[in-house]
């Protein structure tokens, strides 16, 4: 019998909540890394947060950014050692709340790097707190009667702005909801990644997740909710996708 | 050796570039501004990288990343910049990662002003949340910030550590002849513990938290140690016409110029007055002020550009009251002369009556 | 003939997999693992399709499939 799927050998036991999709996003990525054989030059630049539980479970060379500064530490590595393979992999509290300006100007300079930026629509380690991708009227610990958009302003839509750039050159959404997704996701993460190879500059992957914990909802009730309010929000698909490379 | 006439800040540039600075990321703020605009070119003459990061907060997180590669790093600022680096230095301290920090100080707490001060002193001694210290190093001259930059990249080497050395406006301005030493050309092995990708070795993560509470425990132990080992081998220390004196001058960086011209004057009346300049405000010198003389030491002026006096709390520490200890200074980016500390002299201990 | 194991120290009793299966052959179990998870287990074995939807699904990489 041939073994048809099976765990990638780059990846342990993860401290991530039952259900969570980074499960998902962590898996994809060391599937990815070690198809193209590059998980020997990788380097992970992790975030504060949920991501940073990927410290104990992926065995790759890792660094620990501080929240919010992973685009800058993976720029001082890339620029270091440009024949690694450099990622960050990021929440929406580091990268489109606190790391805001490092990620714009990550991509704006185009550096060579890979971003995975798991958007979960709330802060996750934290317990449920407002996040920028948040969406209108969610409830989270710091909008108790929902997001006020008076107060609060709208959810953040990361892939439409890093594509306003000039020069990132592959810019995507994709869900991790259901199976079809995620393969659509895997073949935009190994896109990345092949990108990063071919020195091709900036790419960037949003992924869709969830958060069954502080959206206080059961694993299998959370993709229902994404699917009815998230997905609708935050739409699918390759943002840009051009031939740049340096 | 030659000697160039250079200004303060590309000389501490250039410096650091034969000390084999190979990565700078910097953030543009008077009165340091002529650090990177001076490596934006010079580094790519020896197959260096400069950025320019969208703030001071980005520009330490990349030398964080760099340093992490085992890339020999440094950033500059002045106060409001080193504020915002507060965090980045707080985890290359507690990562174990050397880097070289500029601080071209200048006055005032918030914007202040882009005139030169003394401000940080106080800041530089811990300069992040968690409880850390760097070796700090104070020149007062362009020479001797060309030496400490030098200096400091291998004792970031040597205790894996930021080290910062704390300029002002006046060193970065000022332009005197220097003598730039060689290029290194040996380096110590960081091939141990850099990340370059995990082949055919074991993966690696660079950290500053972690689960294992004893192994954290542990690190707390030894940055005590390493504090401890600094107080014992690395303190530096000048000592100018004070080894008779009845009164001392206790000043670093620029005001320790302006106290020598004021001794030098005083001195040629007879008066016995002479100054203690720490070199390393960390770790300060406190047994330069501990083994005064006191049978024949009767008093000492601290002379600093900024209100209220920063350095006498350390000074006190030394002296513990057994003599008067005054402090003397002027802010708002004013510059004292010398003639200004005599008249300061005289009203506290009526030198010249 | 199609095989899928479960890796019952590893899987968290999510139920994702349950949700990914379009023939809802993947179930918890009521056998508890060592951390107090009913992991998950397939019944009715005959009826999978070797889809691997449920594999996809599971955020541990618990799920193996032979085929």
């Amino acid at each position: 019998m041939k073994n048809i799927y099976k765990k990638s050998s780059i990846i342990s036991e993860n401290a991530f909540c039952p259900g969570c999709l980074h499960g998902v996003a962590s898996k994809l990525i060391a599937e990815v890394l070690e198809e193209l054989q590059i998980h020997q030059k990788a380097i992970c630049v992790l975030p504060v947060g949920c991501g940073t539980l990927n410290m104990e479970s992926l065995k790759l060379d890792r660094v620990v950014a501080a929240h919010g500064r992973a685009p800058a530490v993976a720029t001082g590595l890339k620029r270091s050692l440009p024949d690694n393979i450099v990622f960050t992999y990021q929440g929406d509290g580091d990268l489109a709340s606190i790391g805001l300006a490092e990620i714009i100007h990550a991509a704006n300079r185009g550096e060579n790097i890979t971003v995975i930026f798991v958007n979960n629509s709330i802060y996750g380690m934290t317990g449920g707190q407002l996040a920028p991708t948040t969406l209108v009227q969610q409830q989270s610990t710091t909008s108790k009667f929902g997001r006020n958009t008076s107060t609060m302003g709208y959810p953040i839509k990361m892939a439409e702005i890093i594509t306003q750039l000039e020069s990132p050159t592959l810019v995507a959404r994709q869900s991790l909801d259901s199976p079809r997704n995620i393969i659509a996701a895997k073949k935009i993460i190994r896109r990345a990644f092949e990108n990063q190879m071919n020195h091709k500059g900036f790419s960037f992957v949003e992924l869709l997740s969830n958060c069954p914990t502080n959206w206080k909802m059961k694993p299998i009730d959370s993709l229902d909710w994404m699917r009815s309010n998230v997905i609708p929000y935050f739409e699918l698909g390759i943002l840009k996708d051009v031939e740049g490379g340096k | 050796m030659s000697q160039l006439f250079m200004k303060g800040n590309e000389a501490i540039a250039e410096s650091a570039v034969r000390a084999g600075c190979e990565f700078f990321a910097g953030y543009p703020i008077t009165p340091q501004n002529e650090i990177p605009e001076y490596l934006s070119w010079r580094l790519d003459e020896v197959g260096g990288v400069f950025v320019q990061g969208e703030s001071e907060v980005a520009a330490v997180n990349m030398i964080y990343g760099a340093s992490c590669a085992g890339k020999r790093v440094m950033t500059s600022t002045s106060g409001p910049g080193l504020s915002l680096k507060a965090e980045g230095i707080s985890y290359l301290a507690a990562s174990r990662l050397p880097a070289v920090i500029v601080d071209v100080a200048r006055t005032g707490a918030g914007l202040g002003q882009i005139k030169p001060g003394q401000n940080d002193y106080w800041f530089v001694k811990s300069p992040g949340h968690g409880g850390f210290k760097t070796i700090v190093l104070a020149p007062h001259t362009v020479q001797e910030a060309v030496d400490l930059t030098y200096m400091a990249f291998d004792l970031a080497d040597r205790d894996l550590a930021p080290v910062i050395v704390l300029a002002d406006g006046v060193i970065g301005a000022m332009m005197e002849a220097v003598t730039l030493p060689p290029f290194k050309d040996t380096y110590p092995d960081k091939t141990s513990w850099i990340l370059n990708g995990a082949e055919n070795r074991e993966s690696r993560i660079i950290s500053s938290v972690t689960n294992d509470l004893n192994k954290l425990e542990s690190f707390h132990v030894y940055q005590k140690e390493l504090y401890e080992s600094w107080g014992r081998k690395d303190v530096m220390v000048e000592s100018f016409m004070a080894s008779d004196a009845e009164y001392i001058i206790a000043a670093y960086g620029t005001s320790a110029r302006i106290a020598k011209t004021a001794i030098r004057i005083l001195r040629e009346k007879g008066i016995k007055i002479g100054l203690i300049r720490p070199i390393t405000i960390v770790p300060f010198p406190y047994e330069a002020f501990e083994d005064l003389p006191y049978n024949n030491v009767k008093g000492i002026l601290v002379t600093e550009l900024c209100i209220p006096s920063q350095m006498i709390d350390d000074i006190q520490l030394g002296v513990l009251k057994r003599i008067p200890v005054h402090t003397f200074g002027r802010g708002g980016g004013f510059i004292f002369s010398p003639e200004d500390i005599i008249d300061e002299l005289n009203k506290v201990f009526s030198l010249e009556d | 003939m199609i095989k899928v194991i479960v890796n019952k120290k590893l899987c968290k009793g999510c139920e994702l997999c349950t949700d990914a299966c379009p023939l809802k052959i993947m179930v918890l179990g009521d056998v508890l693992n060592n951390n107090g998870y009913n992991y998950a287990t397939q019944k009715d074995q005959d009826k999978c399709t070797g889809c691997m939807r449920c594999a996809l699904m599971c955020p541990e990489s618990a799920i193996e499939i032979y085929k």
